[in-house]
């Protein structure tokens, strides 16, 4: 059972990820919802929903979308942007785990938490840049993005269904998934042709999770005013 | 971030420790006190308690305390394991050698080693905090000079008051001068890192967290309503102006006071100086680390600007 600790290779020959169109998310959470009901009802237990009638209810999530402005009136753009475990090839969070619970698949490039390993430090939330996992309250262990490891796998599932809760989920087709280590997935094309980016690219983390950018956003030079009608 | 008082009072605790042992390892093997001297001894027995209550500190900060003895298993890639490793071997070195001198042997090797072992957990701890590259206001060498630098000055202000309390007074003497030259030298390490940290300019933007290039950016809802896991660890909940309080609060009770008190017991040999003088002083340490986790500032936090 003794988990050795094998440095994680420079590059993985697989790396599955998702890769999130700014262009298309409408904000809409349905990744969250699905996410949370996926995740809450897994072999590794639910994800604790504290005061959940009260008036601050709070519960551990591993997907969240947020709502950014940029620009300044009448020239804005309204950025709804999702974020989860990016998966890093070079996860911060996962060296500094004192027991060996945080660790990286060779086999995919996931990175995932052993709950029954993980005594509760919150050490590695500290190490990760981006926020991206949160300690489960009632369980009292650091939880986050499994890629949906127990659905992708599953081959009792259709196999168009075996991807992220969150990908199948959303409406507008705004979250892709694939290896980003294969250059002819969707995923590496997507992220070839318009432009993909990774989040604070200064702590050499590399993500694996990619952001295509907004169209409109990324063509600061447009006359605006050519484009209202009268 | 948040400070947690158990790793707060963990810290400061051991490094007082620390400072203790060292100090008396230091005047025995400089022939200042004799090994069998009473104040050795309970020396010792002080900093063997305090190093377990500090260990019971940071297990209160633990989710699953009852798999705390896991957090030796990463000690090739994690400080904070290394750390989890050191803190028990030097408590049984202290032990060992309290032991040794209690069964009537004076081993030298045992203070020598003491030391060293000292010296490597400071290294631990301080690299448990430097190692996140992330967290400019720690990823800095001055974050291990503060943690040695006032680990030695408590320990050396706490031998202080042992030594007023059991004598010899002599020795009181001998210790003072060291007390006052570390106590100020870490005064002012520490003022270089609030000097440092007040200007730092932090390599993350909002641009960069969500990779959008336009000057103006603000945050419409940071998707839930009423906080998370991520809004309680990472922001303190203290305003500016407790924040400022408790920077002076440290700079006057954990280093100006105990500098003072100690430079009185130089001038009028007045062994109360020591004894109030600790006490003070770890109130205003307690500050000096608290206010440490408070300063830093995580880019997670980038993504948590407006709560809606």
């Amino acid at each position: 059972m003794t988990m050795t600790t094998k440095p994680v290779a420079e590059t993985l020959a697989r790396q599955l990820a998702l890769v999130i169109d700014l262009d298309v998310c409408v904000g809409c959470h349905a990744c969250v919802t699905s996410c949370k009901q996926w995740n809450t009802s897994g072999a590794a237990g639910p994800l604790a929903d504290e005061r959940a009638y009260g008036a601050n209810p709070s519960g551990t999530f591993f997907n969240r979308v947020q709502t950014f402005e940029a620009g300044t009136f009448p020239d804005t753009d309204t950025i709804h942007f999702p974020k989860s475990c990016l998966h890093c090839e070079d996860p911060p969070c996962v060296p500094v785990c004192p027991t060996g619970a945080s660790y990286k698949r060779a086999e995919d490039g996931i990175v995932l938490v052993d709950y029954d390993k993980c005594i509760g430090c919150k050490y590695c939330s500290w190490a990760c840049p981006y926020g991206a996992r949160e300690l489960d309250e009632e369980r009292k262990v650091m939880t986050k993005c499994t890629l949906c490891v127990d659905r992708i796998y599953d081959e009792s599932l259709p196999v168009a269904e075996r991807k992220p809760a969150c990908v199948m989920a959303c409406p507008t087709g705004a979250r892709l998934f694939g290896d980003v280590k294969d250059p002819n997935s969707e995923v590496s094309k997507a992220i070839r042709e318009r432009g993909g980016y990774a989040l604070m690219p200064e702590w050499e983390t590399h993500p694996a999770n990619q952001y295509l950018p907004r169209r409109t956003a990324s063509a600061p030079t447009r006359d605006s005013k050519d484009d209202c009608g009268p | 971030m948040n400070p947690a008082m158990s790793v707060v009072i963990f810290t400061t605790l051991c490094g007082a420790a620390q400072g203790l042992v060292v100090t008396l390892a230091v005047l025995v093997l400089g022939g200042a006190l004799d090994a069998s001297n009473a104040t050795v001894n309970s020396g010792l027995v002080l900093a063997g308690v305090m190093l377990l209550a500090s260990l019971a500190a940071s297990f209160l900060h633990l989710g699953r305390p009852e798999r705390a003895w896991r957090a030796v298993m990463m000690w090739r890639t994690s400080w904070l394991s290394r750390e989890v490793i050191v803190l028990p071997l030097f408590t049984a070195t202290v032990g060992l050698w309290w032991l040794t001198q209690a069964l009537g042997h004076f081993v030298p090797l045992l203070p020598v080693i003491c030391v060293l072992v000292s010296v490597l957990l400071w290294y631990c701890t301080a690299m448990v905090y430097m190692c996140i590259r992330f967290l400019q206001e720690w990823a800095h060498p001055l974050t291990l000079i503060n943690y040695t630098l006032i680990g030695l000055s408590s320990g050396l202000i706490l031998s202080g008051a042992l030594l007023a309390l059991i004598g010899p007074q002599g020795v009181a003497v001998q210790v003072a001068p060291f007390a006052l030259v570390i106590t100020i030298v870490a005064w002012i390490a520490r003022a270089l890192s609030l000097r440092r940290n007040r200007t730092i300019r932090h390599a993350s933007t909002l641009q960069s967290a969500i990779g959008v290039r336009a000057r103006d950016i603000k945050q419409i809802s940071m998707g839930m309503s009423a906080g998370s896991f991520n809004t309680r660890e990472f922001f303190h909940p203290a305003s500016r102006a407790v924040l400022k309080n408790i920077k002076w609060g440290f700079i006057v009770l954990g280093f100006a006071v105990p500098a003072v008190l100690v430079a009185w017991f130089l001038v009028s040999h007045d062994r109360s100086a020591w004894l109030i003088a600790f006490p003070l002083q770890y109130l205003g340490l307690l500050c000096e680390r608290w206010f440490f986790f408070a300063q830093a500032r995580h880019p997670q936090n980038l993504y948590y600007q407006v709560v809606s």
